[in-house]
C-alpha cells in the first residue's frame, strides 16, 4: 500500500512484524503496532513483555532481526542510530530518570533546545534571548520555573522525572516515547504527571509505557498490552482490563 | 563534581592562575640571569630547567584534566602524545648538531652512522626546518589521537576498556621506539642537542627562554582548554560524562565530541612534550613507559580534576614532592609513597586539593552563592601556588 504523498502508511509509529532476539531468547515476538499521529498510547505488560525492547527499537539502540518500523509514514527507523532519530523527531525518557546531574536545570533545557547538534555548532555558539524564552516556555509547561538555577541533581524524585520531560519538550519532537514517568511519583505527582502528559498530547504524539493502571485510567486512552514480545490485547482500558488473558497474565497476579 | 557551580569563582581563579603564571614566567628567568651567582636572590639555572619541567608536566595535566575531568574519558596512555611531540622536537634537535656529532656527518644523526645507515629515512626529512617540526609537534599526536579515537568512540569503546587499550597503544609505542630499526635511536633515544634556532640549548639565556616559552604555552593552554569548557561543547561534553546514552537520545553524536576533545587534548600533550625535551636534554622510549601515564593521571586527581587549574596545581605538587623525595635518603620508597597519596587522595579527597578546598571553604563561608567571588580568593591561589613560584 502506498499512499499518494509516498508514504507507506498514515501512521506516526508503525510496527510490522517485528522480531528480536537476544542470544535465543525472543525478547519481541511478531509485534504490530500503529499509533496514529496526534494520538496517545499506553502499553503495559508485566515485566519482560518487551516494552522497553521496543522503545530501544524505535530509537535505534537495538536493530530488530526483521519486521518493519516506521516513523511518519516513510522513515524506516531500522536503518538510522539514536542520533539520527533524535533529530528526526523522537524523543525519549528512560525509566529512571536520567538528567544531567552536575549541570543546572537551565544548561539541562538549553542542551536539548532543537538546534544544530554538531561540534563546530556547539563551540561557537553564543547564548541568546530567543533561548530564554523558549528555556521558560518549557519550565512553565514542567512546572520548574522555581528551581531554574539549580542543580538538577538537587532535584526531588519527581521533579527530575518533569524535568526530563521537559528535555524532551525542549527537542520539540513530533512523537515522545515515555517509560514509567511515574515510577516512584506520590499520588499527589502521579496525577500532576497525567496533567502533564495530556497536556503535551494536544499537539504531539506520545507512548507512554506505565504499571501503575490508576495513571493509564487517569490519562483515558487507548491501551495496548504486550506479553511475551507480541500485543495480547488492545483496547480501552476497559476492554482491555475485561481481556481474560490480560487478567491471566498480567493484572490477574 | 560540580565545575559549572564554581564557575563563578573560577573566573577569578583562573585570572589569578594565569597572573601567577605570567610572574614565574618573567620572575624565574630575571631572577637567574640578571641576579649575579652570589646574591641571595640568584635562581641556579638547574632550577630553571627543573621549574621548566614541571610547567611541562603541568601542561600535560591539563590536557588530561580536559578530557577526563570534563568528559569522563580516563586515557591511561596520554604519555605517548607527550613522548611523540616530544622526539619530533628531539629530531629537529639532532638534525641541528649537524658536523658537531661524534661522527661529524653533515646529514645523518650519530646513531645512524653508527647503524651503518646511508641516506637519511623518508620521515626525518624537513625536520631540519624549525616550523615543520612545529608543526609536527601538534599534527603527529593529534593525527594518532584522531585515528585511535575514531576506531574506539565509533566502536562505543568506554570506561575501563578504552583505558586499557591507551595502555596498550602507549606499551606498543614503547616497543616500536626501542627497536634500532625503527630509526628514532633505538633505547638511548636522542640526545647530545647543540642548538635551537640558533640559541645553545645549554646556555643559561636559552634555558630562562625555554621556562618563559614553557609558561606562555600553560598559560595558552589553559586559555583552550577554557574557551572550550566554559562554551556549550563543554556543557555537552560534561553531559557525556553524566549521562552518555541520554546524551546521545538528545540526538548529539558523542563520538564526534569525544573525537574533538580526544584529539585537542593530544595536541596540547604533544607541545608539553616538545618543551620539555629541550629542558632535560633527553628523550628516549621510557617516556612512553605505561607507567608516566598512569603517574601524570594521579598528578590530576591530586589537584582535582574537572577544575584544570587543580590540574596543573597537582603536576607541580606531586613532581615537586618527587624531586624532594627522590633526591633524599627517602628515595626508594617513593612509589610507595605516591601509591599511597593516590589512595589517600581516592578516599579522602575525591576532588582532589582544589576541589576539596573549595567544598571546606563553601562550608566556612555562610550561605555562598553560586555568582558571587569570596574576596579571599587571592590568598588561597597564592599560597598553594606558592612552590610553582619561590622555591
Amino acid at each position: 500500500m502506498t499512499m499518494p504523498d509516498g508514504r507507506k502508511t498514515s501512521a506516526m509509529l508503525y510496527l510490522d512484524g517485528v522480531h528480536v532476539s537476544f542470544d535465543g531468547f525472543h525478547a519481541i515476538n511478531n509485534l504490530s503496532l500503529t499509533v496514529a499521529p496526534g494520538e496517545m498510547r499506553a502499553i503495559i505488560g508485566p515485566n519482560g513483555a518487551g516494552k522497553t525492547t521496543m522503545m530501544d527499537i524505535i530509537t535505534g539502540k537495538t536493530r530488530p532481526d526483521q519486521g518493519d518500523v516506521l516513523f511518519d509514514g516513510r522513515t524506516d527507523l531500522t536503518k538510522l542510530d539514536e542520533a539520527e532519530i533524535a533529530e528526526l523527531g523522537i524523543g525519549r525518557k528512560f525509566q529512571k530518570p536520567t538528567v544531567f546531574e552536575s549541570q543546572s536545570v537551565e544548561d539541562n533545557l538549553l542542551l536539548s533546545l532543537r538546534e544544530d547538534r554538531g561540534v563546530r555548532a556547539a563551540l561557537f555558539r553564543q547564548r541568546n534571548p530567543d533561548d530564554t524564552d523558549r528555556i521558560d516556555r518549557v519550565l512553565e509547561t514542567i512546572r520548574l520555573q522555581g528551581v531554574r538555577h539549580q542543580l538538577a541533581g538537587s532535584l526531588s524524585h519527581g521533579q527530575k522525572q518533569w524535568l526530563e520531560i521537559g528535555m524532551l519538550l525542549a527537542q520539540d519532537p513530533k512523537l515522545l516515547l515515555v517509560d514509567e514517568p511515574v515510577a516512584g511519583m506520590t499520588d499527589v505527582e502521579t496525577h500532576q504527571t497525567a496533567e502533564l502528559l495530556k497536556e503535551i498530547n494536544r499537539d504531539k504524539t506520545v507512548v507512554v509505557v506505565e504499571h501503575d493502571m490508576t495513571f493509564v485510567r487517569e490519562l483515558g486512552v487507548k491501551v495496548t498490552c504486550l506479553h511475551e514480545g507480541t500485543v495480547l490485547a488492545e483496547g480501552s482500558i476497559d476492554q482491555v482490563s475485561e481481556n481474560e488473558r490480560v487478567i491471566e497474565v498480567y493484572l490477574g497476579r | 563534581m560540580k565545575p559549572f557551580l564554581l564557575t563563578g569563582t573560577l573566573n577569578r581563579s583562573a585570572t589569578i592562575f594565569l597572573a601567577i603564571v605570567a610572574t614565574a614566567g618573567v620572575l624565574l628567568p630575571a631572577l637567574n640571569l640578571l641576579t649575579p651567582d652570589a646574591s641571595a636572590l640568584h635562581v641556579p639555572t638547574y632550577l630553571v630547567s627543573l621549574f621548566g619541567k614541571y610547567v611541562c608536566y603541568a601542561i600535560l595535566a591539563l590536557s588530561i584534566d580536559l578530557i577526563w575531568g570534563y568528559c569522563g574519558i580516563l586515557s591511561l596512555g596520554h604519555g605517548a602524545f607527550f613522548a611523540l611531540g616530544g622526539y619530533a622536537m628531539g629530531m629537529y634537535l639532532m638534525r641541528q648538531i649537524g658536523t658537531r656529532g661524534v661522527y661529524a656527518d653533515p646529514v645523518l644523526p650519530d646513531f645512524m652512522v653508527f647503524l651503518n645507515w646511508k641516506s637519511l629515512p623518508w620521515y626525518w626529512h624537513g625536520f631540519d626546518m624549525f616550523w615543520f617540526a612545529a608543526l609536527m609537534v601538534v599534527l603527529v599526536p593529534g593525527l594518532l589521537a584522531f585515528c585511535f579515537g575514531w576506531l574506539a568512540f565509533r566502536s562505543r569503546v568506554t570506561g575501563v576498556y578504552f583505558s586499557i587499550i591507551t595502555q596498550a597503544m602507549t606499551y606498543a609505542l614503547l616497543l616500536a621506539f626501542f627497536r634500532n630499526d625503527f630509526g628514532f635511536g633505538g633505547n638511548n633515544g636522542l640526545t647530545d642537542f647543540k642548538d635551537i634556532l640558533g640559541f645553545n640549548v645549554q646556555a643559561d639565556g636559552t634555558r630562562a627562554a625555554l621556562f618563559a616559552a614553557s609558561c606562555v604555552a600553560l598559560a595558552a593552554s589553559f586559555l583552550i582548554c577554557r574557551a572550550v569548557v566554559d562554551s556549550k561543547l563543554g556543557k555537552v561534553l560534561v553531559a557525556i560524562r553524566d549521562a552518555e546514552s541520554r546524551t546521545r537520545f538528545l540526538g548529539y553524536r558523542v563520538e564526534s565530541y569525544k573525537l574533538f576533545v580526544f584529539t585537542l587534548s593530544a595536541c596540547i600533550a604533544g607541545v608539553a612534550g616538545a618543551l620539555y625535551v629541550p629542558q632535560v636534554g633527553i628523550i628516549n622510549p621510557s617516556e612512553f613507559a605505561p607507567a608516566n601515564s598512569i603517574e601524570a593521571v594521579i598528578w590530576v586527581a591530586v589537584g582535582g580534576r574537572g577544575t584544570l587549574i587543580g590540574a596543573a596545581l597537582g603536576a607541580v605538587v606531586v613532581n615537586y614532592a618527587k624531586t624532594v623525595f627522590t633526591s633524599g635518603p627517602l628515595a626508594p620508597y617513593w612509589l610507595f609513597l605516591l601509591g599511597a597519596l593516590f589512595v589517600l587522595v581516592t578516599l579522602l579527597m575525591p576532588k582532589g586539593l582544589l576541589g576539596t578546598w573549595h567544598a571546606w571553604y563553601g562550608r566556612r563561608k555562610p550561605a555562598p552563592t553560586a555568582g558571587a567571588t569570596p574576596s579571599d580568593e587571592t590568598e588561597f591561589a597564592g599560597e598553594i601556588a606558592k612552590p610553582h613560584m619561590a622555591e
